[in-house]
């Protein structure tokens, strides 16, 4: 039987005071995770209480700047270092910023680039 | 305040099997920061969902690692399962279950002998890996491969295994049941390996908790997270309870490895007595359209396989939240305030894999 996930789209001025909110409540911070879509990148959120999760969405731009939730959850820094590297989403105030260097590629921002865009039906 | 130096550890480094690399800011022999570099062997496996299709990329979600390969394949294929909504035969699912405790099997007898090693135990760190030998036996008996398994599929299982082997496994399992318990005697009861374990890198369950950690890190800090509990595969129909300890130290999250190979010998007896005949696979047509964070319990704790399709044959995206990963903020926190000469001791508890965390 499928568990019911739903993910909660929300705004990037929102993700700090969720991330709080989440902590307040008694939720682990699971992971931070980005997608590419098309031109955007979508960036959740993942919670868990109880095996329970919550998840938020937050739909952005690689341009755009994005709020650090590590003054809520230290741990937060690898994921947020991770989006960085891999995506060249800039992450505002990460506790523990690499700028850059977490993670060694070949080419700078490798996932911001999609080799095929869809494959055959 | 003594002057502060920063010492390299790693990325090699004797007690490392893989490359992690810890820069330790030192007053005296105490650390009082440590900054972790990964990215060593990141091999950027999640983008290849766009050249292989959902079908054929369970080998490539078994390569993340070589140790909990095939936790990664029932994971991700568990994950398109659910978006497809497959009810997969019950008998697969009871093979899943047999399999991924067997891997948890080799992966906690892998690391005892990598630990007892470190510190110079050889004695157990033969026998652990003599053990291990009947484990990866077993899986290369039932599915053709000691490491990389590939008998996993969206819809089931590749191979069945007969009655006659599944006797013959649990006759084996209750043989090594003696076996561990002397390993384990001589393991967690030795006067030396308390003093250098109990203690040391004490992680507070509200730590624990609030950084992330999974698995045995989280259970030794007294957080009964166990992904199983959830019931996945045939879980929902075995009974165990998951092993928790409370100290937060080292020697805690060493009994949990070493206790929990009792449980995984459990769970399997339970599903070799349980297994209900009938098809191990189904057919499968169309494609994934939806999104689902797929969970299971790896040895080292919970893996997420975030699965994005919309309908075609390439996935839009394979996220993959390995439970290493997660365990590095506390590592860190468990590392600020020891001695240098703990330092490999502690990293080598949370039972490292670099190999899953960078992908």
């Amino acid at each position: 039987m499928m568990e019911l996930q739903t993910i909660t789209p929300i705004s990037v001025g929102e993700v700090v005071a969720k991330a709080e909110q989440a902590k307040k409540d008694g939720n682990r911070l699971v992971q931070i995770g980005c997608t590419k879509i098309e031109d955007d990148f979508e960036i959740i959120y993942v919670y868990d209480k109880d095996y329970k999760l919550t998840s938020y969405r937050i739909t952005v731009k690689q341009d755009d700047e994005i709020p650090s939730i590590s003054g809520a959850y230290f741990g937060a820094f690898v994921y947020e270092n991770e989006i960085h590297d891999l995506y060249g989403i800039h992450v505002k105030g990460i506790n523990i910023d690499f700028k850059g260097t977490f993670y060694k590629t070949a080419i700078k921002h490798p996932f911001s680039v999609t080799i095929t865009k869809e494959g055959d039906a | 305040m003594s002057k502060q130096i920063t010492i390299p550890f790693g990325p090699q480094h004797p007690v490392l099997p893989e490359p992690l690399h810890l820069d330790l800011v030192l007053e005296d022999e105490k650390v009082v920061d440590v900054i972790p570099t990964i990215g060593y062997v990141h091999r950027g496996l999640e983008k290849l969902v766009e050249k292989r299709e959902y079908t054929e990329y369970v080998f490539i979600a078994e390569r993340i690692c070589g140790i909990c390969s095939f936790i990664h394949s029932q994971t991700y294929v568990q994950g398109i399962e659910q978006i497809m909504g497959l009810e997969v035969p019950e008998r697969a699912q009871y093979l899943r279950t047999i399999w991924g405790e067997y891997s948890r099997l080799h992966s906690h007898l892998l690391w005892l002998g990598l630990f007892a090693d470190s510190m110079g135990f050889e004695s157990v760190f033969m026998n652990a890996w003599r053990l291990r030998e009947h484990i990866l036996d077993d899986l290369e008996a039932t599915t053709g491969g000691r490491v990389i398994q590939g008998v996993c599929k969206v819809g089931g299982v590749r191979k069945d295994i007969t009655p006659e082997k599944l006797d013959e496994m649990l006759k084996g399992l209750k043989s090594m049941e003696h076996e561990l318990t002397d390993l384990n005697n001589v393991f967690l009861h030795d006067s030396s390996m308390k003093h250098r374990l109990k203690g040391v890198g004490v992680l507070s369950k509200e730590d624990a908790y609030y950084l992330g950690a999974v698995g045995p890190t989280a259970r030794g800090s007294s957080l009964a997270i166990d992904i199983r509990e959830t019931g996945y595969g045939a879980l929902g129909k075995i009974n165990f309870k998951p092993v928790v300890e409370h100290d937060g130290d080292c020697y805690a999250r060493c009994a949990i490895r070493a206790k929990e190979m009792f449980t995984s010998i459990d769970i399997i007896e339970q599903c070799i007595k349980k297994i209900p005949d009938g098809p191990v696979d189904m057919k499968v047509t169309g494609a994934p359209n939806g999104e689902y964070f797929s969970r299971t319990e790896q040895p080292r704790g919970e893996v997420i396989h975030y699965i994005k399709g919309n309908g075609k044959k390439n996935l839009v995206r394979h996220r993959v939240r390995t439970p290493t990963f997660t365990n590095i903020p506390p590592l860190v926190t468990l590392l600020k305030g020891c001695e240098l000469a703990d330092v490999p001791v502690i990293v080598l508890s949370i039972d490292p894999c670099i190999g899953c965390a960078e992908r």
